[in-house]
């Protein structure tokens, strides 16, 4: 009786402590490789994120390079010519006469005449895919063609308005009795307000389609048609973000070069309505840095550079400013 | 002897082939407090969102049968009248965030175009937020926005903004699911009172709640209407055992 109840005591025994030492040893083995694990992640997060506090802080020294360079290159111009070089109403190199006034106009007019013409466009199109039709294969193929324009190369579009605005504009000009020249401000807006629409349509969309259903349903409730739920509902609670869309679309228009160069016409003197030929400040930098061979010419165009930049930076600090007064 | 209000006749509706609400045949008298229970997806929120149109604002979403509010079918109106006159109140107090607590109270005239006398919005304002016991607590502070309220009073300005259209009836969505118990009670309390007024058809998955507001249940059953009667009578003796089973809480 003994033996036989000792030996189901052992055997009994036996397989239950093996289960806790493989336990044990387990358990020791376990947390001893998650302390060199956790080490080497700690090493691996700190070096993690010095690179990344390297790589943040060589995009504003880019930036701020960028500045320096072009105050710094400017300087000749600046000496030589001084603030006067703003209201300047005449650019003549051969006779070293630097005025920037306008190329200045230039681009205020063509920007403000695309942004206006563009806007109808984009907001239909952002209200279209946001709230009518966000789903399906005809809005997808209006998205995807809408994206597909910030996608071409903007060379193709001062191509394409070579081809087609200009003759366009010049059957327009014969019709209103202006000189039928084609080339100018008028057509530079035209290629600028499709070039931009992308920007404005694509963050209104997105702004769009984050409204609250909750609220769009409160306003069916009371018997709201589609079109009172746009105005009242929709349009208020993304106002800011519409708005965000068009300034990023004026700082696209802004700077534009390549298509604009090709269709403006290139003269450096005061435009006198839409329709004059003229130049932009990224114009003409675009067609006259390559010849310009004096000291004071070079650093004059670097200096409508400099111009540009600042123009961008404030338009940019106005719109931030703006979009936190609407959002508060 | 009490009228009928809102009478649906063999009511269907789908989200595209998923037939969610079946066959639900239903008389509403005027001015009770109608509790429309049953486990999640059984197509109460669905009927619900049906009887204003609100149903098929829903890409997909499509519905066959009638429901006639005053004889009338609203099937056959434009939806406009239909929401004109049925009012919604949802899961989610939805005070428009852009709006004070007055013009959230006259949204409904705004957004339909009509433009009333100062006077008279004044008085709109007042009496539909008296109607909704929120008058005192916000008479002073009616130019603030409506989402600086809490949460419950947030939901009493949601009932106002609906009250302030003068409906006939108004629709609950589970209106005090997002809320405190206190806020719960003082919602509650409102309904007795709106009664007077209105007619109240109110989803709700909480059977107590069903049981203290309402004088009729209906409970639905996987898009089915099961049982339809006077509350008392559903809680205390059941005719269905599905019901049975539910009240006893054998299924939630």
């Amino acid at each position: 009786m003994e033996t036989s109840l000792d030996n189901t005591v052992v055997t009994r025994s036996e397989p239950s402590l093996r289960v806790i030492t493989s336990n044990a040893t387990q358990k020791n083995v376990k947390t001893a490789g998650r302390e060199k694990r956790s080490h080497r992640q700690i090493r691996t997060e700190s070096v993690f994120r010095r690179s990344l506090v390297i790589v943040s802080l060589c995009m504003v020294v880019l930036v701020l390079g960028i500045l320096i360079t072009l105050i710094v290159q400017s300087v000749p111009s600046l000496k030589a010519l001084g603030v006067g070089y703003l209201w300047g109403k005449t650019w003549d190199p051969v006779r070293d006469i630097y005025g920037a006034l306008p190329f200045l106009l230039g681009t205020l007019l063509t920007s403000f005449l695309a942004l206006l013409i563009s806007v109808p466009f984009s907001f239909a199109v952002a209200i279209f895919l946001g709230e009518y039709y966000p789903k399906g294969w005809m809005p997808d193929l209006l998205k995807n063609a809408v994206e597909l324009i910030a996608a071409v190369p903007s060379v193709i579009y001062g191509f394409w308005g070579l081809a087609v605005m200009v003759p366009m504009v010049q059957k327009l000009e014969t019709v209103i009795h202006v000189p039928p020249v084609g080339y100018g401000i008028f057509t530079s807006s035209l290629i600028l307000a499709i070039m931009i629409i992308p920007y404005s349509a694509s963050l209104g969309r997105s702004m769009i389609q984050m409204v609250p259903s909750s609220l769009k349903e409160a306003a069916y409730s009371l018997g709201a048609t589609r079109w009172e739920v746009i105005r009242s509902v929709i349009i208020p609670y993304t106002r800011s973000g519409l708005f965000a869309g068009v300034l990023l679309s004026l700082g696209r228009a802004l700077g534009e070069t390549m298509a604009v160069t090709m269709v403006i016409g290139n003269t450096t003197s005061m435009p006198q309505n839409i329709f004059s030929t003229g130049n932009t400040m990224a114009s003409v930098i675009a067609n006259e840095l390559g010849e310009a061979d004096k000291h004071v010419y070079n650093a004059a165009l670097i200096e409508l550079g400099l111009v540009l930049f600042f123009v961008t930076v404030v338009i940019n600090i106005i719109g931030k400013k703006i979009i936190t007064k609407f959002s508060n | 002897m009490e009228s009928t209000i809102v009478k649906a006749v063999n009511y269907n509706s789908y989200f595209g082939d998923n037939h969610v609400v079946k066959n639900v045949s239903i008389d509403i008298p005027r001015n009770n407090v109608i509790a429309v229970m049953g486990p999640s997806g059984c197509g109460k929120t669905t009927f619900l969102r049906g009887i204003n149109r609100m149903h098929e604002l829903i890409p997909g979403a499509t519905a066959k049968g009638q429901i006639f509010l005053n004889g009338e079918d609203v099937m056959e109106m434009h939806p406009i009248f239909v929401r004109l006159k049925i009012g919604m109140v949802f899961q989610r107090p939805n005070p428009f965030p852009n709006l004070s607590i007055y013009d959230n109270v006259i949204a409904g005239y705004k957004l339909n175009g009509i433009k009333l006398p100062k006077a008279e919005r004044d008085r709109i304002v007042e009496h539909s937020l008296t109607r909704v016991a929120l008058w005192n607590e916000v008479k002073d502070s009616l130019t603030k926005k409506g989402t600086f309220l809490s949460g419950g009073q947030q939901q009493r300005l949601c009932i106002a903004r609906a009250v302030a259209m003068e409906p006939e009836v108004l629709l609950f969505d589970e209106p005090t699911s997002a809320l405190d118990p206190i806020s719960t009670s003082t919602v509650e309390e409102l309904f007795h009172e709106l009664k007077k007024n209105y007619t109240l058809i109110i989803v709700t998955h909480n059977m107590q709640q069903a049981a203290r507001v309402s004088d009729k249940t209906a409970f639905f059953y996987l898009g089915e209407l099961v049982e339809y009667d006077e509350t008392k009578q559903m809680f205390t003796n059941p005719r269905d055992t599905r019901t049975q089973n539910y009240i006893t809480g054998r299924f939630s």
